[in-house]
């Protein structure tokens, strides 16, 4: 078993864990943050994309021994005192989930993508969701709500 | 006095989101019990192989390893096989499907022992130390060969050839020999796997001191699985508590009842402590059901002007290595349905199920009616080219007329009402029709590398599954009735228990809307219980667009006879006879004075203290209703997809995308153009990326996320939804459903563009996938290029393969 302390969602947690444990077992298993899902096991559906030090990655990909010392953000973290992070908001208001089991990812996917670009084209939140599958909504109203969040993300800078 | 808000009709905002939003999603994967342990399958790496010996001794040893069990020592588990429900003749051949297998595997993935660990990772590394003794035969995949029964998949039942269908025929036959024309086309509908985003799970504990089992699991249907699966694991059915939580996704694939579920239960029975299984995603390709896998030959009958006359269909559908719950019956449903929306005077329908030494089928969205759309608006347009007509011509001609009331169709059943060339044209209009053609024409002059196609699918889909005595004639096992109750109670909020199950339809909003208008409250007033059959034990579950048809009619039918209980208290309360109410919005009010009034939760209030009722009043105001419904609902539309195809590649870009159906009375506007978007991507990813591939030996190929294409946003374009309005006659909220037009309709509107694209160069066929390699391949083809020769099987020529075996 191998020793590590990963700062998630803020907060200094440790753990002991076997070395070929993934990052996404880690904080499901050990930390019961349960909101990251797993839907494949080759890397493909993003379903369990989080932040590793503000950048998305696929924490199936990721042993929990590499976060060791990092900082890790979560779907459990998105919102701030209370309130909706603007793309929780946007997907609830534009229909952006249906049985909620891709949501996680594609939320963490979106937030680090307009941090990346605040002000993206249609065709660029497309190309930027390449990673993450969803089954239920064709798309339409997840690029909706990512489009809609930017929106309200640029005004509130503004 | 104020009226309260409406809501029915209206994009009321989900209130399933806020939890899922937050990472707080309830699914089976999240959820654990003191004491668990893990259960890993060993599963056959060969299609065909007999199973010898089982050397467990290395698993059993290793670290965390609770139990090993072979196929023989849960033998004495079983109360019976896996369930099947639906023998849809008298002389169908039923495979016996245990769950795990004992003499030999019949599918890549076919289980023959368990191993059941403390940890997950133990549970996966033990089932790889099971050695068994493998003695692999010759495998059969292909459907024509396997009807030859050289490999026999089934030694008991003697062929492969299982079960033999037809619908018996409608109207005049003669015209298949008479017509004008005649165009015989032969399809292939290949092998898809139905990759709900969450995989398969279940959990299974025992209270030992009550003799009972709850089963947590990943399932559309908990009430079908309750019945059935207490069959299967000897348990009683007032024993068994089956919750599905949170379900991530199903599209058909969780409307069903696995091995997996039978065996936590009996582990958890044999080893008294809690059993969990996840399923991996390379284990849900090979373990969970696959969709379609069909070969149909078709012929359209027309005059010369091209009004269609009728259609014959004959269709080989791969039933795999065993039957699911419903398999056979799945060809079955689409049967129904090759008249399309058209006003024909011929119609044949018949299927031939054969078993292969592949996964399991069974239903996957849409269920037969979208292999029998493919077909017809396949047909309609290669009948369209055959006599040189526009497309949508020979649609508008052949369309049925406008119907309001219910009406006999040639194949036997009763239409709800109907209104296709509404659809029709709007969708054109929607689409700018005459314009695209006229920008094609110019595509083409010009010999632009970049070709311009137009496909049209119109359809018509079998929906609100199912009047209770036509699935009795038709065979099948259960009823096709839902049931609901609801209780309004006294801190002025509303209980609604309710027995459809939904993963991802937003039901618990909808069914919401539906109570706030009849009890004045708002959906945040009404808690909506589900998918637990201790919680909400009378039901049918969710499949085949049934919930709003079937669930909430059984809903609205409780609201009913909640506000004629609440009218009697009323009377009483304000010193009126019944007759002199009038009740608006959740209240009832004497006439003439509107001041003088009881809202239903101020008269549940009093029904809960009972202080002062009526002589003969129950205490307490609530209702339950059983509906089940006289007819189908049948749901219809026309799509137009807009593609263009790079000649040079073969590469597809859909362009636009135009959808508009007709799902009768709307609830939920939002919902309902969600569920046709979702549904539409997946009739594209059918359509352009989506196969199921195996080798001869039976292999599959397409093994992972990997190499199964699932489209990503960047694939897929927007999409412009419109609608039409037909309230249908089933049921009184006028609703049909939805969940599956999208799927039915779209992938012939997509490979109809594919080959409009490229028609002009004399491409006539490209099967599905319309992959660049297929499209490319067709075009070399066609101009004489070097690329391809026709050797993919389908095409237009020559006269129908019969179906082997059965088909007589």
């Amino acid at each position: 078993m191998t020793h590590v302390s990963v700062t998630v969602n803020g907060e200094l947690r440790e753990a002991d864990v076997e070395p070929r444990t993934l990052l996404v077992y880690f904080l499901r298993e050990s930390l019961g943050l349960t909101g990251t899902n797993v839907g494949c096991d080759t890397t493909s559906c993003g379903a369990c994309t989080v932040h590793l030090d503000g950048e998305s990655v696929k924490s199936c990909n990721v042993l929990a021994v590499q976060a060791d010392g990092r900082e890790v953000g979560t779907i459990e973290g998105m919102a701030s005192n209370g309130e909706m992070h603007p793309l929780q908001d946007a997907f609830h208001r534009n229909h952006g989930l249906q049985c909620g089991y891709c949501t996680p990812g594609m939320l963490m996917a979106a937030a680090s993508y307009l941090k990346e670009n605040p002000d993206p084209t249609e065709e660029q939140v497309r190309e930027s969701l390449e990673g993450n599958l969803c089954r239920c909504t064709g798309y339409h109203n997840i690029v909706k709500s990512i489009l809609d969040a930017a929106s309200q993300m640029s005004g509130a800078r503004a | 006095m104020a009226v309260a808000e409406r809501y029915v009709g209206k994009p009321v905002l989900r209130k399933e989101d806020p939890e899922m939003l937050a990472g707080q999603a309830r699914f089976t994967e999240n959820l654990s019990a003191p004491g668990m342990v893990w259960m890993s399958v060993v599963r056959s790496p060969f299609a065909h192989a007999r199973v010898g010996a089982i050397d467990t001794s290395a698993a059993e040893g290793m670290d965390g390893v609770v139990a090993v069990f072979t196929a023989a020592d849960l033998e004495s588990e079983w109360g019976g096989p896996l369930p099947f429900v639906w023998p849809i003749t008298e002389d169908i051949k039923v495979p016996v499907h245990w769950p795990l297998t004992k003499d030999k595997a019949r599918f890549q993935g076919d289980g023959v022992a368990v191993v059941v660990a403390e940890t997950r990772g133990q549970a996966e590394d033990a089932a790889e130390a099971v050695k068994v003794d493998w003695e692999p035969l010759d495998a059969v995949l292909d459907l024509e060969e396997a009807a030859k029964d050289g490999v026999v998949v089934h030694e008991d039942l003697g062929t492969n050839v299982v079960v033999h269908w037809s619908h018996g025929g409608g109207g005049d036959q003669s015209l298949f020999d008479t017509a004008d024309v005649i165009v015989k086309e032969r399809y292939l509908g290949p092998r898809l796997i139905p990759n709900a985003i969450e995989p398969r799970a279940c959990l299974a504990q025992s209270v030992p001191a009550m003799g009972e089992f709850t089963l947590i699991t990943t399932t559309q249907i908990p009430h079908i699985a309750r019945v059935t699966l207490g069959g299967t694991c000897n348990i009683p059915e007032s024993k068994l508590r089956i919750i599905a939580p949170d379900v991530g996704g199903g599209f058909g694939s969780k409307l069903n009842v696995y091995a997996e579920e039978a065996l936590v239960l009996a582990l958890a029975r044999r080893l008294q402590r809690p059993v969990k299984w996840v399923e991996t995603r390379s284990e849900n390709y090979l373990a969970t059901i696959h969709g379609r896998g069909v070969l149909h030959d078709v012929e359209v009958a027309a005059t010369n002007e091209g009004k269609i006359l009728g259609f014959r269909v004959k269709e080989l559908a791969d039933m795999g290595a065993y039957y699911q719950l419903l398999t056979p019956g799945i060809p079955e449903l689409g049967g129904w349905v090759y008249m399309g929306p058209y006003d024909v005077q011929a119609y044949w329908y018949e299927f031939t199920g054969i078993v292969t030494n592949a996964t399991p089928t069974d239903a996957y969205r849409g269920a037969g009616r979208p292999e029998a759309t493919y077909v017809l608006e396949r047909a309609v347009d290669a009948l369209a080219r055959r006599i040189g007509k526009d497309p949508a011509e020979v649609r508008r001609m052949s369309l049925m007329a406008p119907f309001a009331e219910a009406k006999t169709s040639i194949m036997g059943l009763n239409l709800d009402s109907g209104n296709y060339p509404a659809a029709f044209e709007r969708a054109l209009e929607l689409a700018g029709y005459e314009e695209l053609r006229k920008e094609q024409r110019a595509r083409r002059e010009s010999g632009d590398g970049r070709q311009l196609g137009i496909g049209i699918s119109s359809y018509i889909e079998m929906c609100g599954l199912a009047p209770s005595n036509i699935l009795g004639a038709l065979r099948y096992a259960a009823g096709g009735w839902d049931a609901c109750a609801v209780q309004c109670l006294p801190d002025g909020k509303v209980v609604l228990k309710i027995g459809t199950s939904p993963h991802g339809q937003g039901h618990v909003t909808t069914w919401a809307q539906i109570a706030s208008d009849t009890l004045g409250v708002t959906p945040d007033d009404v808690e909506v219980l589900h998918g637990d059959t201790s919680v909400a034990p009378l039901g049918m579950d969710t499949y085949g667009s049934r919930s709003v048809s079937v669930g909430a009619t059984a809903l609205h039918l409780a609201l009913e006879k909640i506000k004629d209980k609440a009218r009697v208290l009323a009377a009483h309360e304000l010193e009126v006879a019944e007759d002199d109410l009038e009740f608006e919005a959740g209240s009832f009010h004497v006439k003439g004075a509107p001041d003088r009034a009881r809202t239903i939760m101020d008269l549940a209030v009093s029904a809960w203290h009972a202080h002062a009722l009526p002589a003969g009043f129950e205490p307490n105001l609530e209702a339950t209703a059983v509906w089940d419904p006289p007819n189908f609902t049948w749901p219809a539309g026309t799509h137009v997809c807009i593609v263009e195809v790079d000649t040079e590649t073969g590469a597809t870009d859909i362009q636009r995308y135009v959808a508009v159906d007709d799902c009768g009375v709307v609830i939920n506007p939002m919902i309902v153009d969600g569920q046709v978007h979702g549904g539409v991507a997946q009739g594209i990813a059918e359509a352009l990326f989506e196969e199921a591939r195996y080798d001869e030996q039976g292999n599959l190929m397409t093994s992972s996320m990997t190499q199964y294409l699932i489209p990503a946003a960047s694939e897929m374009p927007s999409f412009e939804l419109d609608r039409t309005e037909t309230p249908s006659t089933t049921n009184p909220l006028g609703v049909k459903g939805i969940g599956e037009a999208g799927t039915i309709a779209s992938p012939p509107a997509v490979v109809n563009a594919v080959i409009d694209a490229v028609s002009h160069l004399g491409v006539t066929h490209i099967d599905k996938p319309a992959s660049p390699e297929r499209v490319w391949k067709a075009i070399q083809a066609a101009t004489g290029g070097s690329g391809g020769s026709r050797s993919e099987r389908g095409g237009a020529s020559g006269s129908p393969p019969r179906a082997s075996g059965g088909a007589s």
